[in-house]
C-alpha cells in the first residue's frame, strides 16, 4: 500500500469514528448503570425497562410514530397527485406549482413553523390541541419533497403508456391506478420513506404548532437536556441505541433486497 | 354493411391548436374496408396527429369522422373499436407479456378461458409461442414490436393503426418486418392505417398513399400513382429522387426547362407555366451533339449496383443514375425520353435560384454583391468583429455546405436594355401573351431560365439586362 | 371525459396556497403592524439599529461560514477519497458514511454532547467551538452526499485525457475534478450553510447560549411578540431568497432531493 493510499484510508476511518464514536460510546453505556460517560459501573438494562415501561416515554414515542405515519400518507397522497396533476397541467399552472412548491424546500424550517403558527393560531385561532396546526405544519413539511420524488418518475415514464390503456379500452381512472401508479411505485415509495424521516427527525414546526401536552421524540429530548432528570436522560440513551440498531437493520436490508433485484434482473437476461 | 364499403371516413377534418397553429387542415380521406392505406409525409406535417384523431386522443376541431358510416368524434378513446401500435412500442413495464396482451381483454370483462386462448392465438400470430411469462425489459426491439402488435390485434380492432412502428428497428429488422406486416395484413384482412415518414416502407406495403405536407393531403394514390405521376414539385421530391425543374410549355408537346427545349407527353396550352420532374434513372448520358443540352459531369459516386453521377448545365444541376461511369470534368449531353418527362402544372411562378457566399460572408450573384445582410436569412447566426458569420451552433457558416436560394416572382422582376442596370442578362427566348400582360422566358448566361412578367412587348432574342429588387427576393437556406 | 389528469393537481394546488402562500402574506402583514394592526416600520428598524440583533446576525454569519467550511474540508476529501478507491460497493459504503442522518438530530447531538463534556469537562468553556462541532456533526452527510454523486458521475475520461495532455495528479485535481464538482458543492453548501444559521436548538443542547438568527425567532415565540418574530421570519426568508439565487446559477436541483433521498 502506498503512503497516499494509507493516508487517505486513515482519514476515512478518523471520519468514521468521528461520526460513530459518539453514538457507540453512548450504546454501550445504555447497557450500564452510569449516568455520565467516564465513569464505569456493571452492566445493566434498566434503562431499557424504563424506556419502554414509563408511559410518558412510551405515549411520546408511540405520538411521534403516529404523527410521522398519519402525516406522512396525507403528503404522499397530496404530493402524488400533485405532481400527477402538475405534469399534465398547462405550463404555466405547472410551473407556479413547482415554483411553490419550492417555498417549503428551501425555506429554514424554523420560518415554516413559525409562519404556520402565526397564520393558524394567531390569525385564525385554531387550537394547537386539535393537533390540526401540528399535521398540517409536518404535511407542509414533507409533501413538497414527495413532489419532488415522484416528478422525475412521471417525466421518465413513456407518455404513450396512459394512451395505449386508453387505446386497449380502460377508462381514464382504470389507466391511472392500473397503469400510471405502478410506474412510479418507486418514486412515491421513495417520498413516503424521505416524508417520515423527515416528521421523525423536525423539531421546529413541532415547537410552534404542537400542543402543549404532546411530545416528540425530538421536542422531548431538547427539553429533557435542559433538566437534570438522570433516569430519563439516560433511557434517552437506550432510545438513542435502539433507533441505531432499527436503522443499521432497515440500511442493511434494503441494500440486501437491491443486491437480490440486481441479480435476479441479470439472470433473466 | 353501408352501401359505400367504407369503413372510416374523415370529413374536412382540421385540428387548429390554441395558438393558432393549424396541425391538420381540411383533410379528407375514405378508407375501404380491408385496405391498408399509408400517411406519408416529413415529421410535422401532420400525420400523426391525423392518426390520434382516429384513435380518440386528440379532438378535430372542425369535420367529422365516421366509422361505419356513424361520426366517432365524441366517443373517447377506450369506447372506440380501433387500436393503436405505438411509435416506441408502450408496452406496461410492470406487466409480464400475458398480462399486457390480455390487458384489453380484461377492461371487456372476458372470461379468462377466452382470454387465455386468445393471447396463445395472436402470441402464435406473431411468431413468439410460450413468450406469456416473460417480463417486457428482457424482449429486443423487434420482440417488443412484435408484442405490440399481438397487444392491439388480440382485441380484433375494426381498424389497426400504426404509428411509425418500425422506426425504433435496425435498417434489416425494418426490412423483415415491413414483410410481416403486410402478410399479417393480408392474413387478417383488417383495415390498417399506417403512419411513416419513410417513402420506401409507403410503397412497399401500401394499398393506398396519402402524402401529406403542413397538414393537408398533397396527393391520394396508389403507390404507382404517386411514384410516377407526382401531382406536384413536394410529392416528386419527398417520393423518391427527382429532377426538378421551373419551366413553361412552348409548343405542342414542348416544353423549356434546364436551359433546353424537350419533348414530352403531357399536353398544357402553350405560354403554361410548368413544373417538370425527371427520375436520376430516367436521365441519359450521350455525347454533347446528341443531347438536348450539354453540361459537365461534376461528381460522380458508386453506389454498388450503379453510379450517381452529376452534370452541371451552367448553374443547373441534373442527378443521373446509370451504369456506365464517367469521369468528372468530361463534356456530355443530356437527353430524356419524353415518357419519362412528368410535366405538372406550376403552383406559381416563382423563378429560384443559387447565391453564393463569398469570402467576406456577404451574399453575391453573378459577380454583385446583395445587401441582405446574410445573419438575417441564417437562424439564430451571427457576424463576429472580422465579418465572420457563425451559424446557432458557433461555427462558421460553410459555403460548401451551405447554400442561399432566392426566390422571386416574374411580376416583381422588370427587363431593361441597359445592359449594366440588372443583376444578370439574358436573351429572350419565349413570349407569350396572357391577355393584359406578356410572359418571357429570358434565357441567361448562366444557363438558367427566368419568367418574367412584363405590359411591354419586346421582341424575341432581344437581349435585356433583369432587374431584381433585392427587397423583392425571399431567401431560404438549403443544406448541400 | 369528467375525469381528467389536471384535476388531480387541484387539492395539492390549494394546499400550497393555504399553507404555504397564506403563511406567507400573513407574517409580512404581522412584520409591519404593530399590535393595534397599524401599518409600521418600527419592527424593520428595530432590528438593523439594535446591536444586540446585528450582532447575532454577525454571529450567525460567522457560525454559518464556519461550518460551511469545515463541513466542505471534511466532506470533500470523504467523497473524493471514496469515489477513487479501489472499494468496490462505493454506494454502499458511502452510506456507512452518511447513516447517522436518519438517527433523531436530537439523540445524535445528546451522544456528542455526552462526549465532548467527558473531553472538556465544562461545555460553556467553548461556546463557539462546540456549536461549530455540533453543527458539523448534524450536518455533514448533507455535504457528502452531493458532492459525492458530483464526483462519482465524472467521466473517467476527462481525468484520463487531462493527464493524457500532460497535467499532473494535482493538477488534474484542480483544473479538472474540483472545477466539475462544483455543483455538489454548492448544493452541499447551500444544504449546510443556511439551516447553520438557523437551527439553534445544536447551541441550545450544548450550552451556548449566544443568539442566532432562529434563537431570535424563539425567542419571540415564547414572548408573544408576533410581529418581531414576523420581521425576522421576514429577514431570514430575505437572506435565504438571495442565498438561494446566488447558488442556483452553479446548483445541480437534482441533489438537493438526491442527497436526502
Amino acid at each position: 500500500m502506498t503512503r497516499r493510499k494509507f493516508f487517505r484510508y486513515a482519514f476515512l476511518a478518523a471520519m468514521l469514528l468521528f461520526i460513530y464514536l459518539p453514538i457507540l460510546i453512548l450504546a454501550v453505556y445504555s447497557f450500564t448503570s452510569s449516568t455520565q460517560i467516564g465513569a464505569i459501573r456493571g452492566f445493566s438494562m434498566h434503562n431499557y425497562v424504563t424506556l419502554f415501561t414509563t408511559p410518558e416515554l412510551r405515549n411520546m414515542i408511540l405520538g411521534t410514530l403516529a404523527l410521522a405515519i398519519g402525516s406522512s400518507i396525507l403528503a404522499t397522497i397530496l404530493g402524488t397527485a400533485g405532481a400527477i396533476g402538475a405534469y399534465y397541467s398547462p405550463p404555466g399552472i405547472s410551473n407556479l406549482m413547482q415554483t411553490l412548491n419550492q417555498v417549503p424546500v428551501v425555506n429554514a424550517d424554523v420560518v415554516t413553523g413559525f409562519s404556520l403558527c402565526i397564520l393558524m393560531v394567531v390569525a385564525l385561532h385554531v387550537s394547537k390541541d386539535t393537533f390540526i396546526p401540528l399535521v398540517a405544519g409536518h404535511v407542509t413539511l414533507s409533501a413538497p419533497f414527495v413532489f419532488l420524488s415522484v416528478m422525475p418518475k412521471i417525466k421518465q415514464m413513456d407518455s404513450s403508456i396512459y394512451e395505449a390503456a386508453l387505446d386497449l379500452g380502460a377508462r381514464p381512472s382504470a389507466a391511472l391506478f392500473k397503469i400510471v401508479i405502478p410506474q412510479i411505485v418507486p418514486g412515491i415509495f421513495a417520498g413516503f420513506m424521505l416524508a417520515v424521516t423527515l416528521s421523525l427527525d423536525d423539531y421546529f414546526i413541532a415547537t410552534y404548532t404542537k400542543p402543549a401536552t404532546f411530545d416528540t421524540i425530538s421536542t422531548y429530548v431538547v427539553n429533557a437536556t435542559k433538566g437534570a432528570q438522570t433516569t430519563i436522560k439516560t433511557a434517552l440513551w437506550a432510545l438513542s441505541t435502539v433507533i441505531f440498531a432499527i436503522v443499521v437493520l432497515a440500511v442493511v436490508f434494503m441494500n440486501l433486497s437491491a443486491a437480490r433485484q440486481e441479480k435476479g434482473g441479470q439472470r433473466v437476461d | 354493411m353501408e352501401k359505400t364499403g367504407n369503413i372510416i371516413e374523415l370529413k374536412d377534418v382540421s385540428l387548429v391548436y390554441e395558438d393558432g397553429c393549424k396541425a391538420v387542415d381540411s383533410f379528407n380521406l375514405e378508407v375501404r374496408r380491408g385496405e391498408f392505406v399509408t400517411l406519408l409525409g416529413p415529421s410535422g406535417c401532420g400525420k400523426t396527429t391525423t392518426l390520434r384523431m382516429i384513435a380518440g386522443f386528440s379532438k378535430p376541431t372542425e369535420g367529422d369522422i365516421l366509422l361505419n358510416g356513424r361520426s366517432i368524434v365524441d366517443l373517447p378513446p377506450y369506447e372506440r373499436p380501433v387500436n393503436t401500435v405505438f411509435q416506441r412500442y408502450a408496452l406496461f413495464p410492470h406487466m409480464n407479456i400475458y398480462e399486457n396482451i390480455a390487458f384489453g381483454l380484461k377492461q371487456k370483462k372476458t372470461p379468462r378461458d377466452v382470454i387465455d386462448r386468445k393471447v396463445r392465438h395472436v402470441l402464435d400470430l406473431v411468431d413468439l409461442e410460450g413468450f406469456e411469462q416473460r417480463r417486457v425489459n428482457t424482449l429486443s426491439g423487434g420482440q417488443q414490436q412484435r408484442i405490440a402488435i399481438a397487444r392491439a390485434l388480440v382485441n380484433e380492432p375494426e381498424i389497426l393503426l400504426l404509428d411509425e412502428p418500425l422506426g425504433a428497428l435496425d435498417l434489416k429488422m425494418r426490412k423483415e418486418m415491413q414483410i410481416e406486416l403486410k402478410d399479417m395484413h393480408d392474413k387478417l384482412g383488417i383495415t390498417f392505417i399506417y403512419v411513416t415518414h419513410d417513402q420506401e416502407e409507403a410503397l412497399t406495403m401500401s394499398d393506398k398513399i396519402v402524402v401529406m405536407n403542413e397538414g393537408r393531403i398533397q396527393q391520394t394514390g396508389t403507390p404507382e400513382d404517386i411514384y410516377n405521376e407526382p401531382i406536384n414539385a413536394f410529392v416528386a421530391d419527398f417520393i423518391g429522387d427527382s429532377n426538378i425543374f421551373n419551366g413553361i410549355m412552348t409548343g405542342k408537346l414542348k416544353a423549356r426547362f434546364c436551359g433546353g427545349e424537350f419533348d414530352c407527353v403531357d399536353d398544357y396550352k402553350e405560354g403554361t407555366h410548368i413544373t417538370a420532374v425527371v427520375r436520376p434513372e430516367d436521365v441519359e448520358l450521350t455525347e454533347p451533339a446528341k443531347g438536348t443540352i450539354r453540361g459537365t459531369v461534376d461528381s460522380v459516386i458508386f453506389k454498388g449496383v450503379h453510379y450517381e453521377i452529376t452534370v452541371l448545365s451552367g448553374r443547373n444541376e441534373i442527378v443521373s443514375q446509370t451504369v456506365r461511369s464517367a469521369q468528372p470534368g468530361d463534356y456530355v449531353g443530356i437527353h430524356v425520353d419524353p415518357d419519362n418527362i412528368h410535366i405538372m402544372m406550376a403552383e406559381d411562378n416563382t423563378n429560384y435560384f443559387f447565391v453564393d457566399i463569398n469570402r467576406d460572408y456577404q451574399l453575391e450573384y453573378n459577380g454583385h454583391v446583395l445587401e441582405t445582410n446574410l445573419t438575417k436569412i441564417i437562424p439564430a447566426s451571427h457576424r463576429t468583429e472580422d465579418g465572420t458569420v457563425l451559424d446557432a451552433g458557433g461555427e462558421a457558416v460553410d459555403p460548401r455546405r451551405v447554400r442561399i436560394r432566392a426566390a422571386i416572382k416574374p411580376g416583381d422582376m422588370e427587363m431593361t436594355d441597359d445592359q449594366e442596370a440588372g443583376l444578370i442578362q439574358g436573351t429572350i427566348s419565349n413570349l407569350i401573351y396572357k391577355g393584359d400582360h406578356y410572359s418571357y422566358i429570358i434565357h441567361t448566361e448562366l444557363e438558367q431560365d427566368f419568367i418574367v412578367d412584363d405590359e411591354y412587348l419586346w421582341n424575341m432574342d432581344d437581349r435585356v439586362s433583369l432587374l431584381m429588387p433585392e427587397e423583392k427576393m425571399v431567401f431560404s437556406v438549403r443544406k448541400k | 371525459m369528467h375525469f381528467s389528469r389536471k384535476s388531480l393537481g387541484i387539492p395539492y394546488f390549494i394546499f400550497l396556497l393555504l399553507f404555504v402562500v397564506a403563511p406567507l402574506i400573513v407574517l409580512v402583514f404581522y412584520a409591519f403592524t404593530n399590535g393595534q394592526g397599524q401599518f409600521t416600520m418600527q419592527n424593520f428598524t428595530d432590528f438593523f439599529t439594535d446591536p444586540n440583533t446585528m450582532g447575532t446576525l454577525v454571529y450567525s454569519f460567522g457560525i454559518s461560514i464556519v461550518t460551511t467550511v469545515v463541513c466542505l474540508l471534511l466532506a470533500y476529501p470523504i467523497a473524493y477519497f471514496l469515489v477513487m478507491s479501489e472499494l468496490k460497493a462505493k454506494s454502499t459504503v458511502v452510506m456507512i458514511f452518511v447513516l447517522p442522518m436518519w438517527i433523531n438530530f436530537s439523540l445524535r447531538i445528546t451522544a456528542l454532547k455526552e462526549v465532548l463534556s467527558f473531553l472538556e469537562g465544562n461545555l460553556a468553556m467553548h461556546p463557539f467551538l462546540n456549536s461549530v462541532i455540533g453543527m458539523t456533526y448534524d450536518f455533514l452527510p448533507f455535504m457528502i452526499l452531493p458532492i459525492f454523486t458530483t464526483i462519482s458521475k465524472l467521466d473517467d475520461s476527462l481525468r484520463e485525457a487531462a493527464m493524457d495532455l500532460g497535467a499532473n495528479d494535482r493538477q488534474t485535481f484542480l483544473r479538472v475534478t474540483l472545477p466539475l464538482s462544483m455543483p455538489g458543492i454548492m448544493s452541499g453548501v447551500s444544504m449546510v450553510f443556511l439551516p447553520a444559521m438557523t437551527n439553534y436548538v445544536v447551541l441550545d443542547m450544548l450550552y451556548n447560549s449566544t443568539y442566532i438568527m432562529g434563537s431570535l425567532i424563539g425567542s419571540y415565540f415564547n414572548a408573544y411578540d408576533w410581529h418581531g418574530g414576523s420581521m425576522i421570519s421576514i429577514i431570514l426568508l430575505s437572506i435565504i431568497c438571495l442565498f438561494t439565487l446566488l447558488t442556483s446559477d452553479q446548483e445541480d436541483e437534482s441533489l438537493r432531493g438526491g442527497a436526502l433521498l
